[in-house]
């Protein structure tokens, strides 16, 4: 594996930096840094990311039974996430080490409820503009909004799974926004039968509608497989959660990895020996950590996470028609792993179609309804919840001290495991789109493209009205700031 | 059953004056329990505004978007807005326009009419509870907003 992005030394090679900022529909924004060598050739791209990372220090000193509802506000689109993260990180410092089958259950269909409205906003909102319309299309129309005109029934399909996606969240959570339903130990709120009805009632349609959405994506990459199978790809390690058996299981399982080959790196290992395989490094120009598996260390460690890595990282997907999919899609990926970016889209389909298969078994089981859904046990100090959120796996640390208060948080969120594949996959477009020294609208478009593809939630910070300061800076190759453009809240630009 | 007006406020509630959203409707439901001769309201709130807040304004007769406002002159500005195939497509920021196009191009009917009201704040620090000059603000903007009630009229 090359790592020509991070090891390169770039002192006294006369290299000009240029910024592109922002990169639009992402959560939050991003500013990517393309550095030219001496010969306008790409030497460096950095895809820099103002990830916050005040929460763990927001949630110190607090009480852990607060944590599971604080931390939903982290995230807009993935706030179910970080509530079960945490509450499965409390519920091992309550030794509550099974939950009751009626708490699981629940937890799960909040869990699928979520990845199905996640995946569903992602692909007909943000990523079917670029794929139905082209890369170069016209920036106004490639949008919901166009798509909305030109494809109306494509998009209120969209609109009515993630829908459908949140009122799984709702009746499970208790609230449409700040749910309470997950906490420590289990759940504090059971589906009424009202409740389950009515989900009951459209599931089958979700089902059919995610089938359809699976053959969309399948149509696009066989209509351009140039395009689909060459875009920013990559050879990378991969890891993600699976069930005992290999199975897909995006709520609970144990830490498996493997290599570019598709070959396993380790398997089944307890996510609470997380700090154990995986290790976080740090680097100046960037304020998100770069995690990388120990086993094989910095340069060569680094991973993918998410859906490309987790349909490919399991054995089976335990819903017939998703593995189905899955089944396709390993068969068009040939001997090994596929290291397309634009198959994150495909892979993420094919989740969506296992959200809402699993959503339909769960409402069938009558566990559900079963009294019990708090379990406690040999208070601990410490707990790490795993689960795979919608963009990849999610690690929540935790130490509370005797007097309940939290002494200590880690997160480790998805878009900082996939980090270096994101910073690789830009580079590589970078490489085959910028010629010469101009920057083109159609650099920009694919970069955006590139980095969308992984679904990256950049930063969660404000949204206020007008409230979207930009910033482009120009250096040279000691760092010297050279020029830089602000744009202030009411759009403004201004030099500085 | 739907209330023909819809106040809907958006915003992180963890974040200083970008709880003006959610605090604003928090505080309008306090009010409408005070004031059945306002008649039915339904009162929504959410981090973001997002594509499919689209269809909770199926059956509205008017509707007014609430959100916090760095570029406001403060207290806080209102206007009726249209539906517009506008820039915002960041799914973080989709506008409140947007979102009425999204209705015209789903249900092929006009949308109800719709206000957004933009709330000044000043600082949207993590942990910060609402500034002093927001709280100024909000109250200002629900001494309007009762009034809008009163009326009964779409146009703000």
């Amino acid at each position: 594996m090359t790592h020509e992005l991070e090891t390169a030394d770039t002192a006294g090679k006369n290299l000009r930096r240029v910024a592109i900022d922002p990169v639009s529909r992402v959560e939050g924004h991003g500013k990517v840094t393309i550095l030219l060598d001496e010969n306008d050739k790409v030497h460096q791209v950095r895809l820099h990311i103002v990830e916050f990372r005040g929460f763990e220090r927001f949630i110190q000193g607090r009480p852990y039974w607060e944590v599971p509802v604080m931390v939903q506000r982290l995230c807009g689109i993935c706030p179910v996430s970080h509530h079960l993260a945490a509450s499965k990180a409390l519920d091992v410092v309550l030794g509550a080490e099974r939950l009751t089958p009626a708490a699981e259950k629940l937890r799960r269909l909040m869990h699928y409820g979520q990845i199905l409205q996640s995946h569903a906003l992602h692909f007909f909102h943000l990523s079917s503009p670029d794929l139905l319309f082209g890369f170069d299309s016209e920036v106004g129309k490639r949008n919901i909004v166009g798509v909305a005109a030109q494809y109306p029934d494509i998009a209120k399909k969209g609109v009515l799974l993630r829908k459908y996606g949140q009122e799984v969240i709702r009746m499970t959570a208790g609230k449409r926004v700040h749910g309470t339903g997950a906490v420590p130990g289990g759940m504090n709120k059971a589906l009424t039968r009202a409740e389950r009805d009515a989900l009951r009632a459209d599931v089958y349609q979700m089902v059919a509608w995610s089938r359809e959405a699976v053959a969309i994506i399948k149509q696009l990459h066989r209509q351009n497989p140039a395009l689909y199978d060459g875009f920013g790809a990559f050879r990378s390690n991969f890891m993600s959660l699976v069930a005992p058996d290999g199975a897909m299981d995006l709520y609970h399982g144990a830490l498996r990895a493997r290599d570019a080959d598709g070959k396993i790196i380790f398997d089944q290992v307890d996510y609470q020996r997380y700090d154990q395989v995986i290790a976080e490094e740090v680097k100046p120009w960037s304020y998100m950590k770069f995690p990388f598996l120990q086993q094989l260390g910095p340069e060569d460690g680094w991973y993918k996470v998410g859906p490309l890595a987790r349909v490919q990282n399991c054995d089976s997907i335990p819903t017939p028609f998703a593995e189905a999919e899955r089944r396709e899609l390993a068969a068009h990926a040939g001997a090994g792993p596929l290291h397309a970016t634009l198959g994150y889209h495909w892979a993420r389909m094919i989740e969506m179609l296992f959200a809402a298969e699993t959503i339909k078994d769960l409402l069938g089981d009558d566990d559900l309804e079963s009294g019990d859904l708090l379990r406690g046990g040999e208070r601990r100090k410490e707990g790490v919840g795993v689960i795979e959120a919608p963009r990849g796996t999610l690690f929540h640390h935790y130490r509370v001290e005797d007097n309940d208060l939290v002494t200590m948080a880690n997160l480790i969120v998805s878009t900082t495991h996939n980090n270096q594949a994101m910073n690789t996959a830009v580079r590589e477009v970078a490489k085959k789109y910028l010629d010469g020294r101009e920057l083109t609208e159609g650099l920009l478009n694919h970069i955006e493209v590139a980095i969308r593809a992984f679904d990256p939630c950049l930063s969660c910070a404000t949204h206020a009205l007008g409230r979207m300061p930009l910033e482009v800076r120009l250096e040279n190759h000691e760092g010297d700031l050279l020029d830089r453009l602000r744009k202030d809240a009411g759009g403004a630009v201004s030099r500085s | 059953m739907t209330a023909p007006t819809l106040i809907f406020g958006w915003g992180n509630p963890s974040r200083g004056d970008d709880a003006l959203g959610p605090r604003f409707v928090e505080a309008v439901e306090t009010l409408v329990q005070r004031h059945p001769e306002w008649g039915p309201v339904d009162c929504l709130t959410d981090f973001q505004l997002q594509v499919e807040h689209a269809l909770d304004l199926q059956g509205r007769r008017r509707v007014l978007f609430v959100d916090a406002s760095l570029s406001a002159a403060p207290p806080f500005t209102v206007e009726t807005i249209v539906p517009a195939r506008d820039g915002s497509f960041t799914s973080h920021a989709m506008s409140p326009q947007a979102i009425l196009q999204v209705y015209c191009d789903l249900e092929d009917v006009s949308p109800p009419t719709a206000c957004l009201l933009a709330i000044r704040g000043e600082d949207f620090e993590l942990g910060q509870p609402l500034s002093t000059a927001a709280r100024h603000h909000l109250e200002s903007a629900l001494a309007w907003t009762a009034g809008w009630l009163e009326r009964n009229h779409a146009d703000c």
